[in-house]
């Protein structure tokens, strides 16, 4: 719809039309600010955790374990230099081995969500399927941070009560 | 007309661009982008020139590429 309204303001005598062609969509999946009812309800985005270990595809299984547990996680995202996420390791991958490097542990291409869904959904969802957490990206794959399950359950109560929980460390 | 990226909305919304939301108005009341308006397509004939000053730069946005 946006070219055509885009070439009609022209014909109206619009000096400067641009169209952001890949829109709303686009504008919240990168996790950006909006107005409206929906930008005071919590979303994935606003409750992942960004301070999530992560860790590259090369290193040694041993040393991100080591790191991972001296930052107090169970978890760490695998990311390339764009942040693009490759893969999770959970307590399960983080336990095993010593010099065998990520890629050959890690569970590939772990399913991601989008920072404007709504926690209640996504919540239900990892609830539902038994997930103790889900990676949360860009549009274009970029970690955004961690959504750990009992974070999202805790602002779905926070958001029922109608406290602010001052979620989104 | 020109296409522009996410990069390029955010330098123009910065430089004082408008930005018009096509879409519906109940889309609309529940998330749009900073300072947008609503002026929905069908509505770009009667309320454009009402809502927008011509003489400023405008960006336009529906739901996606789709």
């Amino acid at each position: 719809m946006s070219p055509r309204a885009a070439w009609r303001l022209e014909s109206l005598g619009f000096a400067e039309v641009c169209d952001y062609v890949e829109g709303k969509l686009d504008w919240l999946a990168a996790g950006l600010p909006t107005e409206g009812t929906n930008a005071q309800r919590p979303r994935a985005g606003d409750v992942a955790r960004r301070d999530v270990p992560t860790c590259r595809l090369d290193e040694p299984i041993a040393e991100v374990r080591e790191r991972v547990e001296a930052a107090g996680w169970d978890a760490c995202v695998v990311v390339n230099e764009e942040r693009v996420v490759l893969g999770l390791l959970r307590v399960q991958e983080l336990g095993r081995g010593q010099e065998e490097r990520v890629e050959r542990i890690m569970r590939p291409g772990p399913s991601t969500f989008r920072p404007h869904v709504s926690i209640e959904e996504l919540a239900h969802h990892m609830l539902h399927h038994d997930l103790p957490s889900s990676p949360i990206t860009t549009g274009d794959g970029r970690l955004v941070g961690l959504l750990r399950t009992e974070d999202a359950a805790r602002a779905v109560h926070g958001a029922h009560e109608g406290v602010d929980e001052g979620v989104g460390s | 007309m020109r296409e522009v990226r996410r990069s390029e909305v955010q330098e123009l919304m910065n430089k004082g661009a408008q930005v018009a939301e096509i879409l519906g108005p109940e889309e609309f009341q529940e998330d749009h982008l900073p300072g947008a308006i609503n002026l929905p397509l069908r509505k770009v004939e009667t309320d454009a020139e009402s809502k927008l000053d011509p003489n400023r730069p405008v960006i336009v946005y529906c739901w996606d590429s789709a």
